[in-house]
């Protein structure tokens, strides 16, 4: 198996009034070809945009971006347009994501036009409906508009246009955030189906931690712009080293009757990734913080293999 | 056990159009104890809200038309009070959070007067008395007093929900209706909220309604679950009941579907097809199309709702016919 995206301290930074807004900080990681990397945090914790800046939809601040063995970091448009055949993206949300003026036929065949792939009009509808039939979308959708779709079809579409050139990595921003539990599962297994099939690799960025788990071969936790851990899915399920990792597991709510209560309330909120200093930046509202985790910022240290952590005390936490 | 709060009997609502009629609530019933909370769980288009705005008296008339049933509260029909006497009930001994705290606050009232504003109709009090009462309320929130001449852009997601749940606490209701209270929100300021809500409601003694789809969400905060399907109650029972003991086919479903996050899954399993338009339902019982049970009876006659056990009510044919 090759690595098929490497990022390398990655950043991107926008300049606002109060000053220079630290979206993604610094992030390092590699993705083998046809697995999964998810990324989990919370509002504002620069999941998005690390998508967004891998696809080049916002120009990077710093950092390196290599897909397929070559450095794309810095590309001109004419190759840009090239290497978007092979990187896609699925957006979160699936009413506001797809043109309603046109029917679902031309915008699941709008990237075969843009790349001038078929030859005529016949083998681009054929593809089309092709490709309509690999996402479970009935022919009869064709000429329909987005707003005659309910929201898991529509999420067929954007998964349709998605995969319609064949790409090789797609980034899925939240794909399933917007639908109702019983249409998520039936998204979350036609995207492993289809990665199965056609050995595509995604990066998949969400909040929800047990969607994350259920689809991801490797997690990476994010916290104001920066990785606080990464891991095996499996193995950051069994063992959280983070205090935030640990946080954010235990607060989700089981569906169990008579769940043990040993959820970790934390105080406060997301601090402003604006003007950070050099600190951890959890530490506001950690638990376990101590004066130095206010004055240095901590490097992200291998615990175990392939297990990284960035914290100072997170062998004494953990008693490792 | 305690006093009967609320009991809603045989509810019936349609939103009727030119086109069309929406049948969004049909035929639910249920009721809620002093102090008891009660999740109403479903997917979109099940007719949650439809319900919690017909106890509300705020279903948008036209094209809302509450066709039957009863809505008892305290002993009163609330389907036959006159509007002025609802609104002493609205926001007073019932009140009601909405799914979404940036659009539910007003943005140009501070966030003190928006406390007081319902204290102030409610109550035969003073501004400053009431501006008071907006500063204590605050605070139980856990948001600190002086912020009560901020705007709502000034705050968080997590806070601006903490300012609605104050001010629909502020004249300490009967019962209170929260319409997905934390969806909106990250998991761990979810978790704060929940928590919040739970100590809240514990200290008031207030009844709950508690819409959501979210099982885990239901888990933590309720005593009873009514599972809604296109505008049914097709499951209710105690939590355990619910949790433990699940027998309709939707309601099993509707569990399976989670990606379970203590276990490995390969493949999820899923409830075939979609929800059936409401303006358009299927004969018989509504969820018979996606069910793998279904039998010729369940595609034409009315499914009689089945008691099970003391507690434990399914509307599925495959549970006898003794009507509850």
């Amino acid at each position: 198996m090759a690595e098929i995206l490497r990022v390398e301290n990655l950043k991107k930074h926008f300049n606002t009034r109060k000053g220079v807004l630290h979206a993604v900080d610094g992030v390092t990681f590699g993705v083998q070809e046809g697995e999964t990397l998810g990324i989990v945090g919370e509002s504002g914790c620069g999941k998005s945009t690390l998508g967004r800046v891998i696809l080049h939809l916002h120009e990077k601040t710093a950092g390196k971006i290599i897909f397929n063995g070559e450095d794309i970091s810095d590309v001109s448009q004419a190759k840009l347009k090239k290497l978007r055949e092979d990187m896609q993206i699925i957006f979160q949300d699936p009413y506001a994501s797809l043109n309603p003026r046109m029917t679902v036929g031309d915008i699941i065949g709008e990237p075969l036009k843009i790349y001038k792939k078929c030859e005529s009009k016949e083998a681009l509808q054929k593809k089309v409906r092709e490709t309509m039939d690999v996402v479970g979308l009935a022919e009869r959708t064709f000429h329909l508009y987005p707003h005659e779709l309910d929201g898991g079809r529509r999420q067929r579409v954007g998964t349709a246009r998605a995969l319609i050139l064949d790409p090789k990595l797609i980034v899925c921003d939240e794909p399933v955030s917007a639908l109702d539990v019983s249409i998520q599962a039936q998204i979350l297994n036609l995207m492993m189906d289809l990665q199965k099939e056609r050995n595509l690799t995604y990066l998949f960025i969400t909040h929800n931690l047990s969607v994350v788990k259920h689809i991801s071969d490797d997690i990476t936790v994010m916290y104001l712009g920066q990785m606080v851990e990464k891991a095996k899915s499996s193995e950051i399920f069994a063992h959280q080293y983070h205090p935030y990792t640990k946080a954010l597991i235990s607060a989700i709510p089981l569906p169990k009757f008579n769940a043990p209560d040993n959820q970790i309330i934390l105080k406060g909120e997301i601090t402003s990734p604006i003007n950070v200093t050099k600190s951890c930046r959890f530490a506001p509202r950690c638990i376990y913080a101590k004066p130095e985790c206010f004055n240095s910022e901590p490097e992200l240290e291998e615990i175990s293999k392939d297990h990284f952590v960035k914290c100072h005390f997170v062998r004494e936490i953990n008693g490792l | 056990m305690a006093e009967k709060i609320l009991d809603v009997q045989n509810l019936e609502i349609r939103y009727v159009t030119d086109e069309e009629t929406v049948y969004a609530v049909n035929d639910v019933s249920f009721t809620l104890e002093r102090g008891e909370s009660i999740g109403l769980v479903g997917e979109t288009g099940a007719g949650k809200t439809t319900t919690a705005l017909g106890i509300m008296g705020l279903v948008p008339d036209p094209p809302g038309e509450i066709v039957g049933g009863s809505i008892f509260f305290d002993g009163q029909d609330l389907l036959k009070l006159p509007e002025k006497q609802m609104r002493v009930i609205r926001g007073g001994k019932i009140s009601m959070i909405f799914q979404d705290p940036m659009t539910s606050l007003n943005p140009v009232m501070t966030v003190g007067e928006q406390i007081a504003e319902v204290v102030l109709l409610h109550n035969k009090i003073s501004k400053a008395e009431a501006r008071k009462r907006a500063m204590e309320m605050l605070e139980q929130v856990g948001i600190p007093a002086a912020r009560c001449d901020d705007y709502p852009h000034q705050f968080s997601g997590g806070m601006k929900q903490r300012v609605v749940i104050a001010i629909a606490l502020a004249c300490s209701p009967e019962l209170l209706i929260a319409d997905e209270p934390t969806t909106a929100l990250d998991v761990t300021i979810q978790a704060q909220v929940l928590e919040l809500m739970r100590k809240l409601q514990a200290e008031y003694n207030t009844s709950l309604i508690l819409i959501t789809h979210d099982l885990g969400v239901v888990a933590k905060v309720c005593d009873k679950v009514a599972v809604v399907y296109a505008g049914e109650i097709i499951e209710y029972g105690t939590l355990e009941d619910i949790y433990t003991d699940k027998r309709h086919v939707y309601t099993v479903g509707l569990f399976d579907s989670l990606p379970d996050i203590e276990k490995e899954t390969a493949s999820l399993k899923v409830i075939p097809g979609a929800v059936p338009d409401p303006a358009n339902l299927p004969k018989g019982c509504k969820f018979h199309p996606r069910c793998t049970e279904a039998t010729d009876a369940c595609r034409n006659e009315p499914i009689p709702f089945v008691k099970i056990s003391e507690t434990h009510s399914v509307r599925c044919n495959r549970f006898g016919s003794a009507e509850v």
